[in-house]
């Protein structure tokens, strides 16, 4: 057991961090446009400097930066309160599945303009009937000529607005069983048949959007791991939505709870017994979360895949960051609610983290059946 | 960054494993339970592996391995419930080992490694604690009192059996006048005991854990095993979550011990902290996914339950450990925020 960092992964750090340091790009504006810009400019900086995608392979322009470098990475920016570069879910879902289902042509020319944020994606799996089950989904593609013509709608799309491309998946199959007749799409936003509603939440942002699909045309080109087959591409996808993100939000948490501590102590609160009991334990499910993210990703690294602990991790983040929240307002009292301060937004956008890729009812479900070898749920 | 055990620390745990699968099954427990007895030839058999000295320096007898590989045979011994006094004398032997002077350490350290004259050790009160695991067999009995230590001889001291809900372990009454303190670091000794301590009961949980699944799978009602029912398979789900972050901050612990003492007070906190919330929950929901049958005297878990209880219990609670990582992380903020 070594829970340090080796020398290449040392200075990795130190080089990251020196880079971070000289090109911070300062706060974020407010405004849900103005932040997209910025984070869009910060990501054009590390692709410049080479950062964009360190997890990519060098013969796709990125470093072949090993997990732990990685976790790094988003330990760094997270650290540095450096914002995550805009087109997150290109560089951390659409990148990854197309290198793996891709072809020549395909990876040749998508991959380039999603590291450098020239063309943003956004993914368009869930629908308003087909959440948790996501195979029962309904949107329809039919062939005409060498095109796909597709209707339907698909809600939760983060960025749409901003987007290039999406990764679409519909039923180009009606006939076939629900995981079979599925095909997963490449889709050019930019087109009449697509039209982008902003999806107000409960913190009055629009962050996600609806996707409205009325005879939008793919070409058959733009097929991503042939026709039929969408289900087990979509599954790269989620597999990458899963296992990115967790150094990342821990040190988002980390931050947010040193920043409640600090604030407690500054005001006194931190002498209530019963406020250093419940920030203790929320100090200690954070440094948990942590360290179970490591165990799991020197499993993979060992191993190949992550032993029962990679699957909790998510799990741990949301209720951990759902409960500092709500802790933070019940101890800083009702300005924490007003505005002006931050807590009380973050606070309502937190109720979205137990539901936001992958709902902890089916997380458990999952470890139950696959993890735990459960019957399966009746 | 590795954090998994050397394929020398997997063998000791799959030596464990296997031994203990022989040794100490779930009828020898409860034959050591209803008889309020240990099964003497089980510690023998252990002391000649050589186990009771395994993180003692090898000059005084032991194996001079670290709180990693102690960790990983307490955890093991909680797995098999094992009716034994090794942990409180690995306990003993840590507090006496870092908290002690060179002649402390010469005079019982050799015993404690060959398990033949076996220490304890326990929180007091001006001079006296009333549940001490094994003081009664034991040679030294270590009580700490705040921020000191203080070592006792069995001969200097008044211990009277007393019976808890724990029949899986011998406990007693203390109180002694006098003895010798351990001058030497008692916070940095006492937090490689809250690991080892922590580790018995990431045992406990896993194992418990692992009876509560595999009745799950067996079990029908309305013609379905159980565990198919999501209200009886989230609870595994959740039994699952609290056993890796208790093994996850308990690992942490024993490595910091060996290989970072700067972040050992934290680590054991964290250690303590979670393995004891995990025990208990974890044996409790055990209990409960067993039903009916998980409340009887014939069913084995109970002992786990009981077990956890006392455990939970020893070396300061989940609010004290609580209290302490808040402390810690105040203090270096403030640190860093000063510098």
């Amino acid at each position: 057991m070594d829970l340090t960092f080796n020398e290449s992964e040392s200075a990795f750090r130190d080089e990251l961090r020196a880079w971070i340091k000289a090109n911070h790009p300062g706060e974020e504006p407010a405004g849900e446009d103005e932040g997209y810009a910025f984070r869009r400019d910060w990501q054009r900086q590390l692709y410049e400097a080479g950062w964009a995608a360190v997890h990519w392979p060098t013969e796709y322009g990125g470093r072949d930066a090993t997990l732990v470098e990685a976790a790094i990475f988003n330990e760094e920016l997270a650290r540095a309160r450096a914002p995550f570069p805009a087109n997150v879910l290109g560089l951390l879902l659409a990148g990854p599945t197309l290198m793996i289902w891709g072809d020549d042509e395909q990876k040749q020319r998508y991959l380039d303009p999603i590291m450098s944020g020239d063309e943003i994606w956004c993914q368009g799996f869930s629908e308003p009937e087909a959440g948790s089950d996501l195979a029962s989904l309904k949107s329809k593609a039919v062939r005409d000529g060498d095109d796909w013509l597709i209707t339907g709608q698909k809600v939760w799309t983060s960025g749409a607005q901003y987007s290039k491309w999406c990764m679409l998946v519909a039923r180009t199959d009606f006939d076939a069983p629900k995981h079979k007749g599925l095909t997963y799409f490449i889709l050019d936003m930019e087109q009449e048949g697509v039209e982008v509603r902003p999806l107000r939440q409960i913190t009055g942002d629009p962050e996600f959007n609806e996707l409205f699909l009325e005879n939008a045309r793919v070409p058959a080109a733009n097929v991503l791991g042939g026709e039929g087959n969408g289900w087990t591409v979509a599954l790269t996808t989620l597999m990458n939505e899963r296992a990115g993100l967790a150094f990342g939000l821990q040190v988002g948490m980390k931050v947010a709870l040193d920043e409640l501590t600090e604030e407690l102590a500054a005001s006194g609160k931190l002498d209530d017994p019963m406020i250093a009991d419940e920030l203790g334990a929320l100090h200690i499910k954070c440094e948990i979360l942590r360290l179970t993210a490591y165990r799991g990703l020197t499993a993979t690294m060992k191993y190949g895949q992550p032993g029962p602990e990679g699957s909790l991790t998510k799990w741990m983040w949301s209720q951990g960051n759902q409960e500092l929240m709500q802790f933070a307002t019940k101890a800083l009292g009702p300005q924490s609610l007003a505005g002006g301060s931050n807590w009380g937004r973050s606070m309502l956008r937190s109720r979205g983290n137990s539901i936001e890729g992958g709902t902890t009812e089916v997380l458990k479900n999952i470890i139950a059946e696959r993890v735990l070898g459960l019957p399966r749920k009746k | 960054m590795n954090f998994d055990f050397t394929e020398d620390q997997h063998e000791i745990k799959r030596t464990a494993r296997d031994l203990l699968t022989k040794r100490s099954g779930l009828e020898q427990v409860r034959e050591a339970a209803e008889s309020e007895a240990y099964d003497e030839s089980l510690f023998t058999e252990l002391r000649e592996l050589g186990w009771t000295g395994i993180a003692i320096d090898e000059q005084y007898g032991g194996a001079g391995l670290g709180v990693v590989e102690l960790m990983i045979l307490c955890e093991e011994l909680g797995y098999a419930l094992a009716a034994s006094p090794f942990l409180s004398n690995a306990l003993g032997g840590l507090l006496i080992e870092h908290a002690g002077i060179d002649d402390q350490r010469a005079k019982w350290l050799p015993g404690i490694a060959s398990g033949e004259a076996t220490a304890t050790v326990a929180f007091a009160s001006g001079g006296s604690s009333a549940v001490v695991p094994d003081a009664d067999g034991a040679a030294v009995i270590v009580l700490i009192d705040g921020d000191a230590a203080t070592l006792v001889a069995r001969a200097d001291a008044q211990v009277e059996s007393v019976s808890t809900i724990d029949p899986t372990r011998r406990y007693a009454s203390v109180t002694a006048s006098g003895g010798e303190a351990l001058p030497g670091d008692v916070a940095g000794a006492l937090a490689r005991a809250e690991v080892a301590l922590s580790a018995e009961m990431v045992g406990i949980a896993q194992r418990t854990q692992e009876m509560a699944i595999e009745y799950a799978k067996e079990r029908k009602q309305f013609d379905t095993p159980i565990g198919a029912f999501q209200a009886v398979s989230h609870r595994c789900a959740q039994m699952l979550f609290d056993t890796e972050g208790a093994r996850s901050a308990t690992y942490f612990g024993g490595w910091a011990a060996d290989a970072d003492e700067s972040q050992l007070a934290l680590g054991s906190a964290l250690a303590k902290a979670a393995a004891s919330e995990a025990a208990l929950s974890v044996t409790a929901s055990s209990i409960q996914v067993h039903g009916g049958i998980g409340f009887t005297w014939e069913a084995d878990v109970h002992w786990f339950f009981k077990r956890a209880q006392l455990d939970a219990a020893m070396l300061g609670g989940t609010g004290q450990q609580r209290a302490r990582v808040t402390r810690l992380t105040a203090a270096s903020l403030a640190a860093a925020g000063g510098a």
